[in-house]
């Protein structure tokens, strides 16, 4: 992957196909101790602790029934290959909570790219799914919870051009605040 | 600063126009494959163009969805185009300037743009 985001976009489609119904994503950039934290947390079907295990390490596995995926683990580079790690806990029935650190100035950390976009392109294209996505630097943050647009919009999907477009107004306008 | 409550209005609006919005369920599919290869190999800009064109150009019996890998991930980003009635055509390898043509000669014109589909790349 080019850019962090499209990591992002890539792992939330698995909780997609974990059926979750809301999904978080969280962007934490801690730039004053030089850290950057990605998390995505999903409500879906979760794993065992030995499917977590295989699928963060897919070639220490015995399994040759399955094709080795190859989302978590070039998301797991990205993050060792800036001095940062991967971590997931899951739990049957619960959900799946992915976290990542990358040492924020490592000349290997991947550019975080278009975050923005990959909320938006994920609203667009689920509408159904709840969303919540935080973006922080340093102590400043805020919260795009489709929840809340949802009370507002009644029955009017998240997919309506008008709404997507408020969307992504809404991400850029708190982006600008964050950096004043 | 963007306020919860202008959602109000496009509410509103949205309504108002509802239920002139024909169902377009028996309509076009354009399916872009985004799995992890279709990602890496740059669908995400190329999901947003069709969305984009389609809306900007007010063809109304579209409907742009994803899909997971399809098995041809070397020629990735992969988009399938069903027409109702007519064999599903999948093109390979997309770039955003050969939408153009997709969806003026074949979402339009109903005429698949031959020379990009997986056959032209295939000996
Ligand atoms: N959030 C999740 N909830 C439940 N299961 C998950 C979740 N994330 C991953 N998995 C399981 O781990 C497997 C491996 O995920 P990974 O993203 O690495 O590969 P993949 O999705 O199978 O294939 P691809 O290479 O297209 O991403 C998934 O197939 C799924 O079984
Ligand atoms: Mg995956």
């Amino acid at each position: 992957m080019r850019e962090l985001s499209l990591n992002v976009l890539d792992i939330v489609q698995n909780s997609i196909s974990a059926k979750a119904t809301v999904i978080e994503i969280e962007l934490l950039e801690h730039i004053e101790k030089d850290l950057l934290e990605i998390n995505i947390f999903d409500n879906g079907k979760g794993m065992t602790e030995e499917q977590v295990k295989s699928v963060i390490d897919p070639f220490f596995t015995t399994r040759t029934t399955r094709k080795v995926g190859l989302g978590i683990p070039l998301f797991k580079m990205a993050a060792e290959m800036s001095g940062g790690w991967l971590d997931i806990k899951s739990e049957v029935g619960k959900g799946t909570r992915v976290y990542t650190s990358y040492g924020y100035s490592n000349v290997d950390r991947m550019p975080v790219g278009d975050m923005n976009g990959t909320v938006s392109m994920l609203i667009r294209m689920n509408p159904d799914i709840d969303f919540v996505y935080t973006h922080s630097i340093n102590e400043k943050s805020y919260v795009l919870d489709t929840r809340e647009l949802r009370e507002q919009l009644d029955d009017v999907p998240l997919d309506t051009p008008d709404v997507i477009e408020w969307i992504e107004e809404y991400l850029k306008e708190n982006d600008a605040e964050l950096t004043t | 600063m963007k306020s919860l409550a202008e959602l109000k209005a496009i509410k509103e609006k949205a309504q108002a126009q509802m239920t002139a919005r024909e169902n377009n369920d028996d309509g076009i599919r354009v399916l872009v494959g985004m799995a992890t290869c279709g990602i890496a190999a740059g669908a995400r800009p190329i999901l947003n163009k069709f969305v984009d064109e389609i809306a900007k150009r007010n063809i109304h019996n579209v409907k742009v969805t994803q899909t997971g890998c399809i098995g041809i991930c070397q020629y990735e980003p992969v988009v399938e185009v069903v027409v109702p009635g007519q064999e599903k055509v999948t093109y390979v390898k997309m770039t955003e300037d050969k939408i153009d043509r997709i969806i003026t000669e074949h979402i339009v014109n109903g005429k698949p743009v031959t020379e990009f589909t997986i056959g032209s790349y295939k000996d």
